[in-house]
């Protein structure tokens, strides 16, 4: 069962503004009956004034889908056409206090029912921009579609630039594999071979011997260039993270911005460990300083 | 608001232990904590008991011998030694021949098998999820290392004429292999009659615990373990045996043998009602798979023009619990494959519910879900904008026809 808030089943148990609306003028319909799930926005719009007076919805699809409907229907009343196409789709899960990742897209189909309504009343032509795949990272809800267009725009061929560029796989890194399946056959028709990162590394490893144990300046360098490395993500996530302080093995940072308390936090913070790790060649743990205090005392209690 | 009592039909997915099956397991988790390869009591009164679980369930599949029955972890393990060790023990054989509606335990090794250099036989369904057997007897030939055909279909409940299937492959040279986890413990099952080679049992299907899986393979079968190390189960699967949840399937499978008859007719009986029931008074709904030909237990119902997940919720909220082909209940965008498979169009396959019975279903709450469910239906169909007044908009397509996709 999913994982859904008290708001959503609110939502879907008690849709708000169902049905056909009397005196729309502006109407947006997106989805399909193959996808699983399909939506009717329709508007009445005040023509002085472009406010939105009154809206409705008829939706085919699951739980999450019919809330996210009934949800938008609630925001857009009272705004004017222009206020209203500012609603993102997190701005329609926010509105549900969230929804699970693999959910997403009903909030995104929520967006676009808006804007080919909006479209609709302004009679101009709307299609959709995206296509959608299959889920590949639950972490970051990133499709197989959108990490496909990705690679073959900006010819990328590593994980990691998947990771830096769409933020699949920068969580809890189990789905590598399916992302490397990808690079696979996007790279194959570029004619390429992909070649996994591990299998790189391999050979000058094995001309290096064991890298010698960095100073503590080029230690401070490295954990700098990481940090530096993972800021573009973050930032793009209205998020930043800052280096506070390095303790031995305890890297201490402060996530700020929207990254800080996001339910994210554990899993960017164990992304951005994992890289140090690789980065400086031994192990470190990544720790938010604010909780650096608390941590400590734990790893001394279990010390010895 | 009292929460009404639950009523539990999705026995396909998993089953709750019955009572005596847990009472049976507990000593064996207490006093009974040997290891029975040791060499003192504590060890040898678990051979012992393990001895006698190992017979009942030789008894439930009516194999030839005892040895004939290796316990594995889950049925998933079973399907991957069956299939692998066909692969290993015959390493000039580099075909498969299986279905397009087996359960991903198969589907996907086999996907994985494919990238490595094997062929893939996957023989289609028709629209009641039959096989053609003419396509089957095409591929059959000395390339293929083994044929793994489900006994019992897990959405549907549609049987596989298996036994007929394991005859054709043996007059060929070729292993069978069949999953019968939805099978076994519900219906008769003769494997010393039969030809199949191999046979994937999973506990939790039939009232044994999670954890505990069986997989058959014939005397003189050749066959190269999965695990190796320990010489438990005669060096087939290696590591220390489950010996509580193994006690716990013997109880299971005599239980099971037990109850065989009241599957047969009463339970039957109940989903036939359920049926029955639900499809007089819900228009636009029809049963999937093929009617004539399946599980006693299982009833699959496809309602159109809308979604399942949202009748699943709806459901759940009165305590029923059932399970859906829909996409979104699996995270995945497309409807089960089973259903694809089957032909069965999109404005369907996503609206498909499967009620799945026990022995413990009674008829007071197959009466309350033949009430629960039109009003359910009827609700989400208001909703839909697939939806008129009375029925279907006319000519669905062009009615909603958005810009997208």
């Amino acid at each position: 069962m999913w994982d859904y808030t008290e708001k959503v089943k609110e939502h879907f148990y008690n849709p708000r503004n169902t049905g056909p609306l009397e005196g729309a003028n502006a109407t947006g319909d997106v989805g399909s009956i193959s996808c699983g799930d399909a939506l009717r926005l329709m508007l009445k719009v005040d023509p002085v004034t472009e406010i939105i007076q009154d809206a409705h919805f008829q939706t085919f699809g699951c739980g999450s889908a019919i809330a996210s409907s009934s949800a938008l229907t609630e925001m857009v009343k009272g705004k004017t056409l222009d206020e209203a196409k500012q609603i993102s789709n997190q701005d329609i899960a926010d509105f549900l206090d969230g929804l699970p990742p693999e959910k997403m897209h009903c909030s995104v189909m929520g967006r676009e029912a808006l804007h080919a309504a909006i479209a609709n009343y302004r009679g101009e032509e709307w299609s959709d921009d995206h296509e959608e795949g299959a889920l590949v990272c639950k972490c970051f809800a990133v499709d197989s579609q959108m990490i496909e267009d990705t690679i073959r725009a900006n010819k990328l061929s590593t994980v990691e630039e998947v990771t830096n560029y769409t933020k699949a796989g920068g969580g809890c890194s189990t789905c590598h594999e399916p992302i490397e399946e990808i690079l696979t056959k996007v790279m194959a028709e570029r004619g390429e071979t992909f070649v996994p990162a591990g299998a790189k590394k391999a050979k000058p490893a094995v001309a290096e011997a064991a890298p010698a144990k960095l100073g503590t300046l080029a230690r401070i360098r490295k954990i700098e260039e990481v940090i530096a490395a993972v800021r573009p993500t973050l930032l793009a996530d209205r998020g930043d993270i800052e280096l506070v302080d390095i303790e031995g093995k305890n890297i201490l940072v402060n996530l700020v911005g929207a990254c800080s308390g996001c339910q994210m936090e554990a899993a960017t913070l164990a992304g951005i460990q994992t890289k140090m790790i690789e980065a400086l060649g031994e192990f470190v743990r990544v720790v938010p300083a604010a909780k650096a205090q608390a941590h400590a005392c734990a790893s001394h209690a279990h010390g010895g | 608001m009292s929460t009404p009592t639950p009523i539990y039909l999705d026995n396909n997915a998993t089953t709750a232990c019955d009572p005596k099956v847990v009472e049976a397991m507990l000593p064996y988790f207490t006093e009974q904590f040997g290891n029975a390869s040791s060499m003192h009591s504590f060890g040898n009164k678990v051979g012992v008991a393990l001895k006698a679980a190992r017979t009942k369930v030789q008894k439930l599949l009516g194999a030839e011998f005892d040895s004939e029955i290796v316990f594995t972890s889950c049925g998933t393990e079973s399907d991957s030694t069956a299939i692998l060790s066909a692969l290993k023990a015959q390493p000039d054989r580099k075909e498969i021949i299986t279905t397009v509606v087996e359960h991903p335990a198969v589907l996907s090794l086999c996907e994985q098998l494919e990238k490595e250099g094997y062929t893939i036989h996957r023989l289609k369904v028709d629209n009641k999820g039959r096989l053609n057997l003419d396509d089957y007897a095409k591929v059959l030939s000395d390339k293929v290392a083994v044929v793994s055909v489900m006994w019992a279909n897990n959405e549907t409940g549609t049987y596989f004429p298996v036994v007929e299937m394991a005859e054709m492959a043996n007059a060929a040279g070729v292993l069978f292999h069949t999953d019968a986890v939805q099978a076994v413990g519900k219906i008769d099952i003769n494997l010393a009659a039969t030809k199949i080679d191999m046979l994937s049992v999973s506990g939790h299907k039939l009232h044994a615990p999670k954890g505990i899986g069986v997989l058959y393979v014939r005397r003189a079968v050749r066959f190269r373990p999965l695990l190796r190390g320990g010489h438990q189960e005669r060096g087939r699967r290696a590591g220390t045996e489950n010996a509580p949840s193994i006690i716990g399937l013997g109880v299971a499978a005599e239980l099971a043998m037990e109850a065989m008859e009241h599957e047969r007719t009463h339970v039957k009986a109940l989903r036939d009602k359920l049926e029955a029931g639900i499809l007089a008074v819900v228009p636009h709904a029809f049963v999937t798979g093929n009617p004539e030909n399946r599980l006693p237990n299982t009833a699959n119902i496809a309602f159109e023009y809308i979604e399942g997940e949202a009748i699943l919720m709806l459901l759940n909220k009165q305590g029923i619990a059932a399970s859906s082909g829909s996409a979104c209940t699996s995270g995945s965008l497309e409807p089960s494959h089973v259903m694809r498979a089957m032909g069965i169009p999109y404005t369907a396959a996503h609206g498909t519910v499967r009620f799945s019975l026990s022995r413990y279903t009674t008829e007071e709450e197959i009466e309350r879900v033949i009430a629960a469910v039109p009003p359910i239906v009827a609700q989400l169909r208001k909703l839909s904008p697939y939806w008129g007044e009375n029925g279907p908009v006319a000519d669905p397509a062009k009615a909603f026809d958005p810009a997208y996709a």
